[in-house]
């Protein structure tokens, strides 16, 4: 049985790590979540994000949050990538395996998927 | 909408954007019936924009002219002979209670009510991205019940935040756990 001890458990783990935690997130990822991205798939996307950035010990550096609707519904699953001194990139039609993709080559590579970014769905 | 939990998804961010601070999402099953309730402390709405919300041609963002997540949630119910109320007070008429309560009512018997589908993720990523809300998840059927309270978890974990992903997880299994008991 899941228990609150676990989480207790989780707090005494964490006592160091919460204050490290802020001021970090030097790279942002940004899931669009509204309705239109909700219903073309937002929601295994994000999920997928959490969880392999978690797995590629990223946690510390990446946050991944939601927003509303980006302005291109009909491009949705929309992500948007803010890294500090770097342009945005935006990536379109995500599914969960193009994210756990973009987390191993981009996020933890450092190398942009053009094949998955706005500009080559529109150009 | 292929799942009723991508709708509640959907609908809970309303309340999420009204800045409540305390969001409840119900479903009680019984006798056929499914009732959805989602209720929060936002900054609810005016007469007028509740009788605007029904419209698709109604929305509050500015990206683009429509605003489909309350039509779909209402066409959801309504194809299975159900239906939706929405119940707001909204911050300038009462600054002390206000607030939004969405109410749906599916046949779960009918042929076009859609299956729930994922409710566990959307419970989490609700969480995960508003995790200073407190959130109650109720889920009445079988007369058991499956519950969280956002309350709870925090009075154990103090500093440590509802998105750190360990949290996450436990509350994923959590749930999972409550749902294989009823």
């Amino acid at each position: 049985m899941k228990s609150l001890a676990e989480l207790a458990a989780i707090r005494e783990k964490m006592k160091d790590k919460v204050v490290l935690r802020e001021g970090t997130g030097e790279i942002r990822v940004v899931v669009g979540m509204a309705t239109c991205g909700i219903t073309a798939g937002a929601r295994p996307v994000l999920n997928a994000f959490v969880e392999e950035v978690t797995k590629a010990g990223l946690g510390d550096k990446v946050t991944v949050s939601q927003t509303g609707c980006i302005g291109v519904c009909q491009f949705e699953p929309v992500v948007e990538i803010f890294e500090a001194d770097k342009e945005k990139v935006t990536y379109v039609k995500m599914t969960a395996e193009k994210a756990a993709e973009v987390v191993e080559k981009h996020l933890k590579g450092g190398k942009v998927i053009s094949e998955y970014t706005i500009s080559n769905v529109i150009s | 909408m292929k799942e009723l939990s991508l709708n509640i998804l959907d609908i809970a961010q309303n309340s999420v954007k009204a800045r409540a601070e305390n969001i409840l999402i119900e479903l009680i099953e019984a006798d056929g019936k499914l009732t959805l309730t989602i209720k929060d402390d936002g900054c609810g709405m005016s007469k007028e924009t509740v009788e605007n919300v029904m419209n698709p041609f109604y929305t509050t963002r500015t990206t683009r002219n429509v605003g489909l997540g309350v039509p779909l949630l209402k066409l959801a119910a309504e194809q299975t002979g159900g239906g939706i109320k929405i119940d707001s007070v909204s911050e300038n008429d009462s600054p002390e209670n206000h607030g939004t309560t969405v109410t749906a009512e599916f046949f779960t018997d009918h042929i076009d009510c859609t299956p729930l589908g994922d409710i566990i993720s959307t419970v989490t990523v609700l969480i995960q991205g508003s995790p200073d809300i407190e959130w109650k998840f109720v889920h009445k059927k079988n007369g058991g019940a499956v519950e969280l309270d956002t309350r709870e978890l925090r009075e154990v974990l103090g500093d440590v935040p509802l998105d750190n992903y360990e949290v996450i997880k436990w509350i994923e299994e959590f749930l999972k756990e409550g749902y294989s008991a009823i």
